[in-house]
């Protein structure tokens, strides 16, 4: 191992814009060989977009990148692999359908005269898989594995291109706890190779346990660089991320309940394993709390006619509705934000007007059909002054937005509407502190004015903090149903813990 | 941070950047702008009043089923079988005619059988959930089929000499001397000589062409100032979306479709009424033509983008390349190298000036 004090990268006064957007304006700090290096901020404070410019995406508008004191311009993606730079994205870029060898050799598989040498391509993944602690089959397809063995994946193809820098892009947003785990012990492994690891997370307690320095981003600006994490506490770096201290993200008032305002009775469908039934009333704001896969998601869809259920009733305001889409949900005031906001929430390349606009456009529109756009757009200016929702514009791209105020944008849809019940997927998933403290509230604002509301969600103090009553989902079942005052922590937990013990945990090779 | 709230257009910018931005924006516009000056200047007899309305009239059927097509692909969909609802409705329109003497019940039964036919295909997409390029290449070749079973494999003529209206009619009929730019060749130098005059000529325009002018009106108008349209933008940009958003996304795909059929049908009727007989044989290709204009007026096969602005240039650069090239005489097996040359050349230009932007 080299000095372990030099800076083997170095960002150096990058600045990056776009159409109405200064995404990255003058950062510069440096990461130290065989170190994990945290980068921290709120969404849009330009940890992306930083570690685009870090893959050769997008090239810097100024400054500089280097490498070993070696100023780089990569055109291309490729050209920094090359160099020995590979970012591991939230989104995984493997291809499903290949098998595991294939996928870590992608672009450079082992060949003679043009073909492929299947064996030493098969005993090079294990090989590489094994260093690692991983024993997956490499003929196996990329599809047939779990998230974390995925991530494992990328990461050994990182190796297989011999990547001195690697960047990883919120690694555990959607690993297991013993996920995780394996992850943190790899990424210690590949640091005390002598790798450079930057690191980019919301979750603070990840960064306080395997990073040794941390750089806080702000508005695209560097704010400040730890160059230990020893003695500085989340606080610390909680306020330099967001300008100001937190102290009590989550306000709860407790609103008188009032009728009932969905009973959902007996309801079955793909994803439950046993019929679930429940109420909630007026002014009423529920968490739903479960491990992945435990089935709230689905629970939620089927409310909803996202997914059709074979059995069961659904209620809202004393009238049963027959369910048979959104359509008929959204017609009874049963309205939903689903969790992949990418995916099923907004229209990307369509603009933050339309967006909003997305569900009334009946309701706005002259005659039921010929668009208003002086409504439309009174309307929108009003949401998003209401939402305090972050855009250049109302005819901007809402990709372009920041995914608190994505968020937001979803949301704003169903306020002001007529609506009775509003459930919500992981509303906060990957969004700010800032802009989650602005979700509660909104929240709060809804079930005061007598909306009954369930959130799902995977943060244990977050569903805690603002829910006047909790249901708890196992294994597609309804667990529990917990007042306020009742649940806690520990009990939740173990509530939503699967009853038989778990498989023990092979030794890893 | 997320207190300030930042509403209203970007500061003003100066005029270069204005003509990047229009550039950036419509650079198919400025395509077809120099396509039009370069062919106005060295193509004999290109640019008269008199040509342009030849040319309007050419990319009539194009222009017409452009249309519709351009809210299928707007929604995210493609349909292959237009060329052949082109032929098949001109064949049902020509045999309805024949057989009951009546022009009105013939161009009804020509319109039923393509909107027969854009049901169906929206129905399997929308409902079963078949991939619309599936979809309508079996469409495509079933509604080729039925039109050569219906005709027997020969082109029907039609006798009711009232049915030859649609397509040969013109309005206003209007004749006179109309200002023309002609371009003459030397052996020598100067090469090219330009002489401004008049010419006489019949400037009556065809009522195909009206006919197009009025599809690309109603249907600019349906894509941007009804909720239809929007909700169209939406599918295409997001499906998933748009069905939890509440948007009756199977009906509204059914009806894009149902139009689709319904316009191609139209086009059929018009072009059979011009050939005055119904022939199973139009239309081949037809339908690769029409994606092609609409590309070049930049929408995208993805969805969820797309203007009626932009598929009239498409459309206009189409319609003037191949114009350019029936003047100079160039055979038509060089035109199909000209055309795709053009199609692939757009996009290029497109993708780099995406590249840029980066």
């Amino acid at each position: 191992m080299t000095d372990p004090g030099a800076c083997y990268l170095e960002f150096r006064g990058v600045s990056k814009s776009f159409p109405g957007v200064r995404a990255l304006e003058d950062v510069t700090f440096g990461v130290r060989e065989g170190s994990v290096h945290a980068l921290v901020g709120e969404n849009g404070a330009g940890k992306s977009t930083l570690l685009k410019v870090l893959s050769g995406v997008y090239r810097p508008d100024a400054g500089a990148l280097l490498l070993a004191g070696q100023p780089q311009t990569f055109r291309g993606a490729a050209e920094a692999l090359h160099a020995g730079v590979a970012v591991i994205y939230q989104e995984l870029h493997l291809v499903p359908p290949l098998s595991v060898a294939e996928n870590l050799y992608l672009g450079h598989l082992p060949s003679r005269l043009g073909w492929v040498r299947g064996r030493r391509l098969q005993e090079d993944a294990r090989a590489r898989l094994a260093a690692l602690g991983e024993a997956i089959d490499p003929r196996a397809t990329v599809r047939s594995l779990s998230i974390g063995q995925r991530q494992m994946i990328e990461i050994a193809k990182a190796l297989a291109r011999d990547a001195k820098v690697i960047a990883f892009d919120e690694p555990t947003s959607s690993l297991s706890r013993r996920e995780a785990d394996r992850l943190f012990d790899v990424i210690r492994r590949l640091r005390d190779d002598g790798r450079v690891i930057l690191y980019v997370s919301h979750r603070l307690e990840e960064v306080f346990g395997v990073c040794d320095a941390a750089t806080v981003l702000r508005d695209g600006r560097h704010v400040r660089t730890f160059p230990t994490l020893e003695g500085v506490d989340r606080d610390t770096l909680v306020r330099a991320m967001v300008g100001r201290a937190i102290s009590d993200v989550f306000h709860h008032e407790p609103c008188p309940p009032g009728a009932v305002a969905l009973e959902v009775e007996g309801l079955m469908g793909p994803g439950l394993a046993r019929p679930a039934s429940f109420t909630l009333r007026e002014g009423e704001v529920v968490g739903c709390f479960g491990l992945v896969g435990a089935g709230r998601t689905e629970l939620v869809r089927l409310i909803y006619g996202a997914a059709r259920a074979t059995t069961g009733t659904v209620t809202v305001g004393g009238r049963p509705v027959r369910i048979r889409g959104p359509r008929d949900a959204i017609r009874a005031g049963l309205v939903a934000c689903p969790e992949d906001r990418k995916k099923e929430g907004i229209i990307p390349i369509r603009s933050v007007l339309e967006n909003l606009n997305l569900s009334r456009r009946r309701h706005l529109s002259t005659l039921g059909f010929i668009i208003n756009e002086r409504r439309e757009r009174a309307s929108a200016r009003r949401q998003v002054e209401q939402l305090s929702i972050k855009t250049p514009s109302l005819a901007q791209h809402i990709m372009n937005l920041s995914g608190g105020n994505q968020q937001k944008v979803v949301l704003a849809r169903w306020l002001g509407g007529q609506v009775k019940v509003l459930l919500l997927d992981e509303p906060t998933r990957g969004i700010d502190v800032g802009a989650k403290s602005e979700i509660y509230a909104i929240i709060h604002d809804l079930a005061r004015r007598g909306v009954a509301v369930l959130v799902i969600s995977s943060e244990l103090p977050e569903v805690l903090g603002i829910s006047d009553r909790l249901l708890v989902m196992r294994e597609g079942v309804i667990a529990a149903s917990l007042e306020r005052g009742e649940a806690t922590a520990e009990k939740v937990l173990s509530l939503a813990l699967p009853v038989a013990p778990e498989p023990k945990r092979e030794a890893s090779a | 941070m997320s207190d300030s709230v930042t509403l209203g257009p970007p500061s003003g910018r100066p005029v270069r950047q204005c003509l990047a931005g229009l550039w950036q924006n419509s650079g198919m516009l400025v395509v077809l702008l120099v396509l039009v000056a370069g062919a106005a200047a060295f193509v004999p007899n290109f640019a008269s009043l008199v040509n342009f309305k030849g040319l309007a009239l050419m990319v009539a059927t194009v222009g017409i089923i452009a249309c519709t097509m351009l809210l299928c692909l707007a929604s995210g969909d493609f349909d292959l079988s237009v060329g052949s609802v082109v032929a098949m409705s001109g064949v049902m329109a020509a045999v309805v005619v024949n057989a009951t003497g009546s022009v009105p019940l013939g161009i009804a039964a020509g319109l039923a059988a393509g909107a027969l036919v854009g049901l169906v295909n929206g129905t399997v997409i929308a409902v079963l959930g078949v991939n619309a390029l599936i979809t309508t290449l079996a469409t495509m070749q079933i509604v080729r089929g039925v039109s050569y079973i219906v005709s027997q494999g020969k082109a029907i003529g039609v006798r009711e000499e009232g049915f030859y209206a649609l397509g040969n009619t013109a309005w206003p009929r209007f004749d006179g001397y109309f200002p023309t730019l002609s371009v003459t060749y030397h052996a020598g130098f100067p090469w090219v000589q330009w002489s401004f005059g008049f010419a006489y000529g019949d400037m009556s325009i065809p009522t195909p062409v009206w006919i197009m002018l009025g599809c690309f009106v109603f249907f600019g108008l349906l894509l941007n100032w009804t909720t239809f349209g929007r909700n169209t933008l939406a599918i295409g940009g997001n499906a998933e979306a748009s069905r939890l958003a509440g948007i009756a996304v199977a009906r509204t795909k059914i009806v894009i479709f149902a139009l689709q059929g319904l316009v191609a049908g139209f086009a059929g009727v018009i072009l059979a009424s011009r050939m005055t007989s119904g022939q199973p044989t139009t239309g081949q290709g037809l339908e690769l033509q029409v994606i092609s204009a609409c590309v070049l007026g930049g929408v995208s096969l993805t969805g969820g983008v797309g203007t009626m602005l932009g598929v009239v240039v498409g459309v206009l650069i189409m319609g003037t390349a191949q114009n350019a090239m029936n003047l100079c005489r160039i055979p038509p097996f060089y035109q199909y190298v000209a055309s795709g040359g053009i199609l692939l050349a757009a996009v290029l230009i497109d993708r780099l000036k995406q590249r840029r932007s980066r």
